[in-house]
């Protein structure tokens, strides 16, 4: 965990788990105040999400996705070695306490992730690989949608490929993390402009156009948290 | 017995089904109802729907009776988690493609009579083709 790690670029596949190569605090105290941060920027934008909901939805994703967090701010392990356990916890409690269709989305992502890391308390390159794949693949499972459906995926789904593109081009992490982000930027724009199929949204046909899509929106909020706690 | 467990986001509805359905059950059914979160508020927690699963199954297998959108997502969280649980991946369970009330009523009548768990889901789904006006 020395310095030539931190800047060894290729460690970089999973930007969520780049902080675990920081430095020598204990791993999993990372992951919690990774995870707090992802729990800030949600709850500070409770009333935004809530809004785009209003347009498209039942007007309640803000509130759902915040008391999720704010629960899960309060029951998560802040010592717990193995990364998997604080992920799978996270999950646990947003399944539990979100209600709407956020929480088995959102929670199975975190399961996802945290089966694919269960038992490390560091996390490799194809580890993170991994694990950004296994929480796609537990949105699409849950969702039983795809890309350009205007879902959260709008986002995850480009921020990830160019997050791998980036890497791929010998790419600084900064670089990298920036790239995600303005992806998932992207993605989220994109999907004012295209027609939901899935979920509630989906009653409004051709009305939905025009709004952006709130899960899609929490979803960049998440990865914009992550690069502002890394890049911090 | 073939349990049932009926989720809904609404703690008043999924107890007011369990009542309507309770009506037509005999005494050993195992009836649960998983409505709304844990608070009582709106909503559906695939942790409570999990442990409504495990308390209606006595060995026979299990029959969910869902609502809407992210209710199914959550119960089929549920059976997913199940999956999981080293104590409790053998519990047979499903979920029946059918209207949550007039499924229940009939998931009811099967399950009190001893059918199979694949009966069961049979004769709540033939509720979905029920027609009301003659």
């Amino acid at each position: 965990m020395g310095k030539s790690t931190f800047y060894n670029d290729k460690m970089m596949s999973f930007p969520v788990f780049y902080f675990l190569y920081k430095g020598g605090l204990k791993m999993a105290s990372k992951v919690y105040e990774c995870i707090a941060k992802i729990a800030d920027s949600i709850i500070e934008n409770k009333d935004y999400l809530t809004e785009l909901d209003r347009e498209i939805g039942d007007a309640d994703h803000g509130i759902n996705m915040a008391r999720g967090y704010t629960e899960a701010l309060g029951q998560l392990p802040q010592d717990e070695a193995d990364i998997g356990a604080v992920l799978k916890k996270t999950g646990m409690v947003l399944l539990s306490k979100v209600g709407g269709a956020s929480g088995p989305l959102y929670g199975t992502a975190y399961m996802k992730a945290a089966k694919a890391a269960a038992g490390k308390s560091e996390l490799t390159v194809q580890d993170g690989k991994d694990i950004f794949e296994a929480v796609i693949g537990g949105i699409k499972l849950r969702g039983k949608a795809e890309r350009g459906e205007k879902t959260m995926l709008d986002a995850i789904i480009p921020a990830y490929e160019a997050y791998c593109a980036a890497m791929d081009e010998g790419k600084s992490l900064a670089d990298c993390l920036d790239a995600m982000c303005a992806a998932a930027k992207e993605g989220t724009e994109f999907t004012k402009t295209i027609r939901a199929t899935k979920g509630r949204a989906s009653y409004l046909g051709d009305r939905s156009i025009g709004h952006q899509d709130p899960g899609a929106t929490s979803s960049l909020l998440t990865m914009e948290a992550i690069r502002d706690y890394i890049g911090a | 017995m073939v349990g049932i467990v009926i989720v809904s986001h609404s703690r008043l509805a999924a107890e007011g089904i369990r009542e309507l359905a309770a009506q037509m059950a005999g005494p050993d059914l195992q009836l649960i109802a998983c409505g709304g979160l844990e608070d009582g508020s709106i909503g559906t927690d695939a942790v409570r729907i999990q442990n409504a699963v495990i308390q209606a199954d006595s060995g026979d297998g299990v029959c969910m009776l869902v609502d809407l959108g992210s209710g199914i997502m959550s119960a089929e969280t549920a059976i997913e988690l199940l999956e999981f649980d080293d104590e409790h991946s053998d519990i047979q369970v499903r979920i029946a493609d059918t209207p949550i009330l007039e499924g229940a009523v009939s998931a009811a009548v099967s399950a009190s009579a001893g059918d199979s768990l694949e009966d069961v889901i049979a004769a709540a789904e033939e509720a979905r083709g029920m027609k009301k006006l003659q």
